[in-house]
């Protein structure tokens, strides 16, 4: 039956099964690929996407779950790689193989957005569920305090981004 | 320069070796898992030349080929680094290409055994050299003055004496005319004057990652694209028999469901079920409803309690054969002050690439064109054309970012898997294979499992004057299987006077491959744990116990022959490693929280040396590793040093993993786990929050570090475990002796 979708502020009208995964819809139906494909269960993250302010495992999220909530995916972070998040993992070259990193970097987006100046403690709350196989895992953590200091030193600019 | 000559003497045995063994230039390298891999492969002599590698453009800018696939270790970045430092040009200016497969183009194209560096160090510096002297003599002629006298630098020559000057780009189309200069007489950059070398350089693909752009196998996307799940018979080596084709075909997006015979090869095309779909979740959708009859065929009655059992009654008998043998080890036990017994054992490993195996394919008029994160697609062409009775000439294969290898894309079975659908489907219509977890875990190469069966004997002095090591691996024949086998002359041999290692070999059915740091990542954490339980057993430090070791006047090394590491373990750039990690730790000069202890690990590996030392805190059985001070020597130039950093990190918590959880059990011939809920990954929360990382800068060849920095973490932490809890883990997983993470 037709869904309809508003994700990264464009509203799509998607004709799939109730139980379809958001994971599957956004990459196979919408065809937008950042979002990624892990292990289908929860466990590692890769999927990640913000349900309204939320960051959820989209290959655990039936599209009939998402109702009104506006999706933000990975290429919905900024349109130019300019979040604070973006430009902090890019200073930090964070990723090895990258795989795993849009799902790092949405969970990491959604822990800023609610503590803008995290605690270690929240951020092991917040990324805990993001397997890295490369173990690129303390660059993630200099990176979301690296993007917390970006975000406040230009916050007129990028708060609302966050 | 004395770094320059012992390049060129590695590359001279390099080609000693290429006569002896008749194209497989690269045996002497590699410990034997890639041997396996290379001697399946007879690639041509190539003669790499600058114009397969750069493109000057109008504006001054220039496209660098990446010649090798790329998985995460950062060769898409770093190779093209080497040729833009000795073509003099600035970074900024270059845009790098993923090349194709194409051997006769760029040679041995792979990601593996840590070889980037030890192969194309030379190789890419020649290209970059010899692109800058043709356009160096293109400007000397163009202003008739000698070559000696221009100097180039950022995209420019420059002519002091008539103050000419002139860009790269204005020079091109008649460098192009130039003769390529013999690569034997090119002056390299002093790598004082390196630009690009030695500098932080950020992955080229960063901007894409962060923007979510496509760029993995996953990814690739054509018109009018299918999606494919393939479903084999979850014991290995078992067959399709018949499956309900007729019911998948009516479900919705299904257009084909059939079944595949295979090949006959597990490494290649096994038996299964197509089912092929509109979109890739239909398929798998599709794939809930289907029911296969199998033929398990004979590993169904395999298990890993089986093999424990098997080993553990090889233990006392007499090896099947002997690896090595020096001086006369059972009478040297009987001078022994102290000797100690003990049994190691290490389980199946899935390399659980955080992407699933993938590949696009598509089939029309007698051509392939397939998409791939293989880690040496090359080696795969051959065998395809030949079983699809096609010219290895209509093959066409690109080479997409895989989401990590770790030794998993060294096999092509996905890319045989998706070409024979796409070929079976037909018309052009592309077609991607994607594997679900459970299909990853479920149908790896493994890293197989093994059992140590080890006594020593320690003098009054503390010296090892006895050693024997029954090494109980899998294979049949006296061959063993991929990835099973230990090196004759694997530490500590050479170093102890009466030293033998024994091997036997159990038959299997489980398909074994190499996975990072292969053999390695099992054998350092028996070595090491078992060198510090004759350390405790003689009361000394068991740094002191290590280093005396390495101080041992060593035998000589093994000549020649298939399967030796080619560069001999060299024993003083070890005990460097370990003295620096020693001292950088604070090793028995610190005072130490509650329950807390140090642990030393060192091993040498695919021409790398590490040490670590690990402070671990133990409460109650949780661990918590606190800090890691790691210290490697891979000789005079690290390339890319923010990307070396993030390696060595990553080896240490790869190897964390494989420490504490990481266990695939074989029951009735198939494996057990299926997804990261059984089989996890270090978390960031478990990470250690401090790895203090320092590389001692050597006169050697620099060589690769993919592999080496992984397996020494293991039997660092384990050893301090043992420091502060008394137990001895000998066993692993950690999670068997009922460790976890803190």
């Amino acid at each position: 039956m037709p869904y309809k979708l508003t994700i990264n502020g464009t509203h799509h009208t998607v004709d799939v099964p109730g139980d379809m995964p958001l994971l599957w819809v956004i990459r196979d139906v919408l065809k937008m690929h950042g979002t990624k494909f892990g292990c289908g269960i929860g466990q590692c993250g890769c999927c990640t996407v913000h349900l309204g302010d939320q960051a959820v495992r989209s290959c655990l999220t039936p599209v009939s779950a998402v109702g009104h909530r506006h999706v933000t995916t990975i290429e919905g972070l900024s349109p130019d790689g300019t979040h604070p998040v973006q430009r902090a993992w890019i200073d930090g070259d964070v990723p090895q193989c990258g795989y795993c990193q849009a799902g790092q970097m949405m969970s990491a987006s959604a822990l800023l957005k609610k503590h803008p100046h995290p605690t270690n403690a929240e951020i092991d709350a917040a990324m805990e569920g993001n397997l890295c196989r490369c173990g690129c895992y303390l660059r993630i953590r200099e990176a979301i305090l690296h993007a917390a200091e970006l975000a406040h030193g230009t916050e007129d600019k990028s708060s609302a981004a966050l | 320069m004395p770094t320059m000559e012992k390049i060129q003497i590695n590359r001279r045995s390099f080609l000693k070796v290429t006569a002896m063994a008749g194209g497989g230039m690269l045996l002497a390298l590699y410990a034997s898992p890639l041997d396996e891999v290379f001697a399946q492969m007879r690639f041509p002599e190539v003669k790499l030349v600058p114009a397969s590698f750069v493109m000057i453009h109008p504006d001054n800018t220039f496209t660098i080929m990446a010649k090798n696939p790329e998985t995460g270790n950062g060769v898409r970045t770093m190779l093209p680094m080497i040729i833009a430092e000795e073509l003099d040009v600035d970074w900024k200016s270059v845009k790098v290409e993923q090349a194709d497969v194409d051997s006769a183009k760029y040679g041995l194209q792979i990601e593996g055994g840590s070889t980037a560096v030890p192969l194309n160090w030379m190789a890419m510096r020649q290209i970059g050299r010899a692109g800058r002297q043709m356009i160096v003599a293109a400007a000397a002629q163009t202003w008739s003055v000698p070559e000696s006298e221009c100097t180039t630098k950022s995209g420019t020559v420059q002519h002091e004496g008539s103050g000419k000057s002139a860009t790269y780009a204005e020079l091109a189309t008649k460098a192009a005319t130039m003769p390529v200069p013999n690569f034997q007489t090119l002056k390299f950059k002093d790598p004082k004057d390196y630009a690009i070398i030695g500098h932080p350089t950020a992955d080229v693909d960063d901007e894409k990652i962060v923007g979510g752009k496509p760029l993995y196998g996953i990814d690739v996307s054509l018109p009018g694209m299918l999606g494919a799940v393939f479903v084999k018979c979850p014991v290995f080596g078992g067959k399709a028999v018949s499956a309900n084709l007729d019911e998948i075909k009516q479900l919705p997006g299904v257009r084909h469901a059939f079944i595949v015979e295979g090949n006959g090869n597990i490494s290649e095309l096994s038996s299964g079920v197509a089912i092929v779909a509109d979109q890739w979740y239909q398929a798998n959708h599709a794939r809930e409803k289907l029911k296969v009859q199998w033929d398990e065929g004979p590993t169904a009655s395999e298990s890993s309690e089986g093999y424990l059992q098997q080993a553990q009654a090889l233990a006392p008998q007499k090896p099947q054969q002997i690896l090595r043998h020096d001086g006369d080890v059972d009478s040297a036990f009987g001078n022994a002050a102290h000797v100690v017994e003990a049994f190691y054992a290490y389980p199946f490993l899935s390399h659980a690439t955080m992407e699933t195996r993938n590949t696009t394919a598509s089939y029309k008029d007698g051509k392939l064109e397939i998409w791939t994160t293989s880690q040496l697609p090359g080696i795969g062409v051959m065998p395809l054309s030949q079983f699809l009775k096609m010219s290895p000439k209509d093959i066409t294969v690109h080479m997409i970012r895989g989401g990590g290898g770790f030794g998993r894309g060294l096999v092509n079975d996905y890319f045989f898997e998706a070409a024979y659908i796409a070929k079976t489907v037909g018309g052009g219509v592309p077609v991607k294979l994607l594997w679900t977890r459970e299909d990853d875990m479920h149908h790896d190469f493994y890293r197989p499992a093994g059992y140590h069966s080890l006594k020593a004997g320690v003098d009054a002095n503390g010296k090892i004057i006895a050693w024997k090591n029954h090494f109980i691996s899998f294979g049949s024949n006296g061959r063993f299987a991929s990835a099973a086998n230990m090196e004759a002359d694997e530490f500590p041999a050479r170093f102890v006077p009466n030293y033998e290692l024994g091997t036997s070999m159990m038959p299997t059915g489980i398909p074994t491959g190499a996975m990072r740091a292969p053999g390695s990542n099992a054998i350092a954490f028996v070595i090491q744990s078992f060198i510090d339980e004759l350390a405790n057993a003689s009361g000394k430090d068991s740094v002191e116990f290590l280093v005396d070791l390495l101080n041992v006047e060593p035998l000589p090394a093994p000549t020649g022959g298939m399967g030796m590491r080619g560069a001999p373990y060299i024993a003083a750039r070890m005990r460097a490693c370990v003295e620096r990690a020693r001292d950088n730790s604070g090793w028995g000069k610190r005072t130490l929280p509650a329950n807390t202890a140090l642990g030393i690990g060192a091993h040498f590996c695919h021409m790398g040396y590490f040490a670590d030392v690990a402070e671990v805190t133990v409460t109650g059985n949780q661990v918590k590793v606190n800090k890691i001070w790691t210290v490697g020597d891979i000789g005079s130039q690290i390339i890319n040093p923010t990307r070396a950093q993030n390696i060595v990190a990553g080896g240490i918590i790869d190897g964390m993993s494989q420490l504490m959880d990481y266990e695939i059990n074989i029951d009735h011939g198939r494996a057990t786990e299926s997804n990261f809920n059984g089989y996890e990954p270090v978390r960031l929360t478990e990470a250690p929050p401090d790895i203090h990382i320092e590389f001692l800068n050597t006169k050697y060849a620099p060589t690769g570090l993919g592999e080496p920095p992984l397996p020494p973490v293991l039997p660092a932490i384990a050893n301090a475990i043992f420091k502060v809890t008394g137990k001895r883990a000998r066993r692993l997983p950690l999670k068997r002796e009922g460790f976890s993470w803190a």
